[in-house]
């Protein structure tokens, strides 16, 4: 039976679409937002079968104004600083129960680096099957950008401005994954938007695994970055590529894979992309002492990780996927 | 069966039959040696259950919360600082209506830092939401427990079971342990109206604008109230089941005509019942345990003091520079009365200091007073320091 062009419904022909999506659009995240398009493409590669506990965030908040919700799955969001124990509960149950749904645990970088950071470490120190996703925007940007410690050195925020004595914030970015890596928890990567496909990766490698993971996407926020919402792929691509987000993968703690960089950039086309690092990109004194700070860290990380393309990766920063280097964990 | 059993090991024991699915704790003095027994019972493989040993009492409210959401019977403990530690959780488990069942096992809060019996743990959690019952003796302990069980199921409220620290968690003495098949009569499996599933994918917890928060918290405070009916049907039922009841929302003892009353909360009743016995044979006097702390049984309480010219409240909390806080509440729902008793506070075993049996004649002087004493620490063994707490 043939069917004419004017007798085609649209909706019922996405509806019958084989693509599972967790999260459906027509939620109240900003223009541009990395957090809300990693979070639709975490829920995509994990499929139906999963329970979401969320933190207290811009998530939560743009996608559940009751009685709306946005969520297709299971999801639960109790307090900002519980979310992995929240998390841990959820799995006991379902493990007592011999259900075998995963469960996934979302936080924003300030639920994780600082206020969340104690339940995350029980949680991973008792080996709680969940998969801990952190969306790191580098802020409490839900309210109103204020600095986390996942804040970038020399960033302006409203809680670290950038003023006539002090060049925004004072102190270092926390490596996370290395503390996180400190637990030897089976898998741990790094993930940014800029590589969908990376990510949909690392989460079906974590979806396999029975114990705790963790991934942490690098997800741009336009308002707290202070970029125009279309660039959000092109400064997270631009972190990649200046070596400022090593994209990694751990397995008990070791380095398996990297995103190569085929092109390395200097950190000025990161900064000079965002309002939130406009202070440093003049010639004054401290200007260039901070910029030359980041610099140090983005070679600081491509050596420690070896984040430079070698002959032969045949993917890599321009190519946008994972080059594996070795590992188990398929 | 009656048998001889720590306070703590006979709550275990009790809980254990319950057959919760999930268990979350984290170690605080007094409540350490309930938890331990559970876990002990589960090692010993007398109950299918998850014994998660978590990093604070904060994680522990969490994880049982989790667990309830997620469609197992979930059960903690703690006291005190782990109170306070978890507070923000309890109110959130309370404003999500998850069934869960706590055991408090009544500290004192530093500081100074004390580790002995008083109520200012529960008393500073009393407005979380969560229905809180205090127990007289250990029988009364295993029986509410149980019966919490069912209460926070048929209501979806968290019911916090206050036991008085060290009086009663470590206090050994005969009880009735319920056996297996007494409590599966009495207690149905565990059922959650909103379990976590994704066959039916639900949204928990959402955000809620000024134009819903006001019916949402004024639904918690009227289903808290209404509550009151399963807390008495709980025991009913299971009066007719064990032939004994943990005592409804007040616990009375004494004649009607007497005409002074001592309301208290937790095991100072039993402390009372012997200085009555023991040391005014005779005197009518009417003594009062308040087991249903939240809900507050305002209309339970007027038919309590009926007849009463006096009625002395003695607590072991104090709220600082306003006085007592069971006073307050009782003398709150007292007001508008017709023929209301005079209330007196007083304030007596903080921290964990003895109140001996003589402590009756002391308060029933208050009842001599011109006015209504408002609030009065009774145990006072001295004029408190000039500077409290600070080194000279």
């Amino acid at each position: 039976m043939s069917t004419s062009p004017e007798t085609i419904d649209l909706r019922a022909l996405r509806r019958r679409q084989p693509r599972f999506s967790g999260m459906d659009p027509g939620h109240r995240a900003c223009q541009g937002c990395g957090q809300s398009l990693a979070a639709h493409i975490v829920t995509e590669a994990a499929g139906p079968d999963v329970i979401v506990a969320n933190a207290t965030g811009c998530l939560e908040v743009f996608s559940t104004p009751w009685p709306q919700t946005a969520w297709r799955i299971p999801w639960i969001h109790s307090l900002f600083e519980n979310t992995a124990a929240l998390a841990a509960g959820i799995e006991t149950a379902l493990k007592q129960q011999g259900r075998p749904t995963k469960v996934l645990a979302f936080a924003g970088d300030g639920g994780t680096f600082d206020i969340g950071f104690q339940t995350l470490s029980g949680m991973i120190e008792r080996g709680h099957n969940v998969l801990y996703v952190c969306f790191d925007n580098e802020a409490y940007m839900n309210t109103g950008v204020q600095r986390s410690s996942s804040t970038p050195h020399a960033a302006a925020t409203t809680t670290s401005p950038a003023g006539r004595v002090r060049p925004g914030k004072r102190h270092l970015k926390k490596d996370l994954l290395a503390i996180i890596a400190a637990h030897h928890l089976p898998y741990a990567a790094t993930a940014t938007v800029a590589y969908p496909g990376d990510i949909k990766a690392k989460v079906r490698r974590a979806m396999a695994i029975e114990g705790p993971s963790f991934l942490m996407i690098h997800a741009p926020c336009p308002l707290g970055w202070m970029h125009g919402p279309e660039l959000t792929i092109k400064v997270a691509r631009a972190g990649v590529e200046t070596g400022l987000t090593p994209i990694i993968e751990l397995e008990r703690g070791e380095v398996v894979s990297v995103l190569p960089i085929r092109e390395k950039k200097p950190v000025t086309e990161y900064l000079r992309l965002q309002g939130r690092f406009r202070h440093l990109l003049g010639d004054d004194p401290v200007a260039v002492e901070e910029r030359t700070h980041l610099q140090a860290l983005a070679d600081h990380n491509i050596e420690t990780y070896g984040l430079l393309a070698r002959e032969g990766d045949l993917r890599d920063s321009l190519s946008a996927a994972l080059v594996r280097r070795g590992g188990a964990i398929r | 069966m009656r048998a001889a059993f720590e306070g703590s090991q006979a709550i275990a024991r009790a809980v254990v039959r319950c057959r919760p699915q999930v268990v979350a704790a984290y170690p605080i003095t007094p409540q350490t040696h309930i938890v331990e027994g559970i876990a002990k019972l589960v090692a010993d493989g007398e109950a299918d259950c998850e014994v998660v040993s978590v990093e604070s009492e904060f994680a522990a409210a969490s994880v049982v919360l989790g667990a309830a959401a997620a469609g197992s019977r979930a059960y903690t403990a703690t006291a005190s600082q782990g109170v306070l530690l978890m507070a923000e959780v309890l109110y959130n488990i309370a404003g999500m209506r998850v069934p869960l069942v706590l055991t408090c096992a009544n500290r004192a809060v530093s500081a100074p830092i004390n580790i002995w019996n008083d109520h200012q743990d529960a008393m500073a959690v009393r407005d979380a939401g969560w229905i809180q019952l205090f127990c007289t003796d250990n029988q009364d302990a295993i029986d509410t427990t149980i019966q919490a069980f069912r209460i926070t199921q048929d209501t979806e409220l968290p019911v916090m079971v206050c036991v008085d620290g060290f009086i009663l968690t470590h206090l050994f003495e005969p009880v009735d342990l319920p056996s297996q098949e007494q409590i599966d009569m009495f207690l149905p499996p565990y059922r959650f109206s909103r379990t976590l599933d994704p066959r039916r994918p639900l949204t928990l917890g959402t955000l809620v604008g000024p134009e819903h928060y006001t019916e949402v918290r004024a639904q918690l405070h009227g289903d808290l109230e209404a509550s009151i009916t399963e807390i008495l049907k709980a025991d009913a039922d299971w009066a007719d089941l064990v032939g004994r009841r943990a005592g409804g929302l007040i616990k009375l003892d004494g004649p009607h005509r007497a005409k002074i009353g001592i309301l208290t909360l937790g095991s100072v009743y039993g402390t009372l019942q012997e200085a009555a016995r023991e040391l005014l044979p005779g005197t009518p006097l009417r003594l009062m345990a308040l087991r249903c702390f939240r809900p507050f049984p305002a209309e339970a309480l007027r038919r309590a003091v009926e007849g009463l010219a006096d009625l002395i409240v003695l607590e072991r909390a104090i709220g600082p520079g306003a006085g007592g806080i069971l006073a307050t509440e009782v003398r709150a729902a007292l007001a508008g009365l017709r023929d209301a008793p005079r209330v007196h506070g007083a304030v007596a075993g903080l921290g964990g200091r003895d109140i001996p049996l003589g402590i009756l004649s002391r308060l029933l002087r208050l009842a001599e007073a011109a006015e209504p004493v408002r609030c009065t620490v009774i145990d006072l063994r001295s004029a408190p320091p000039a500077r409290p707490g600070g080194a000279k």
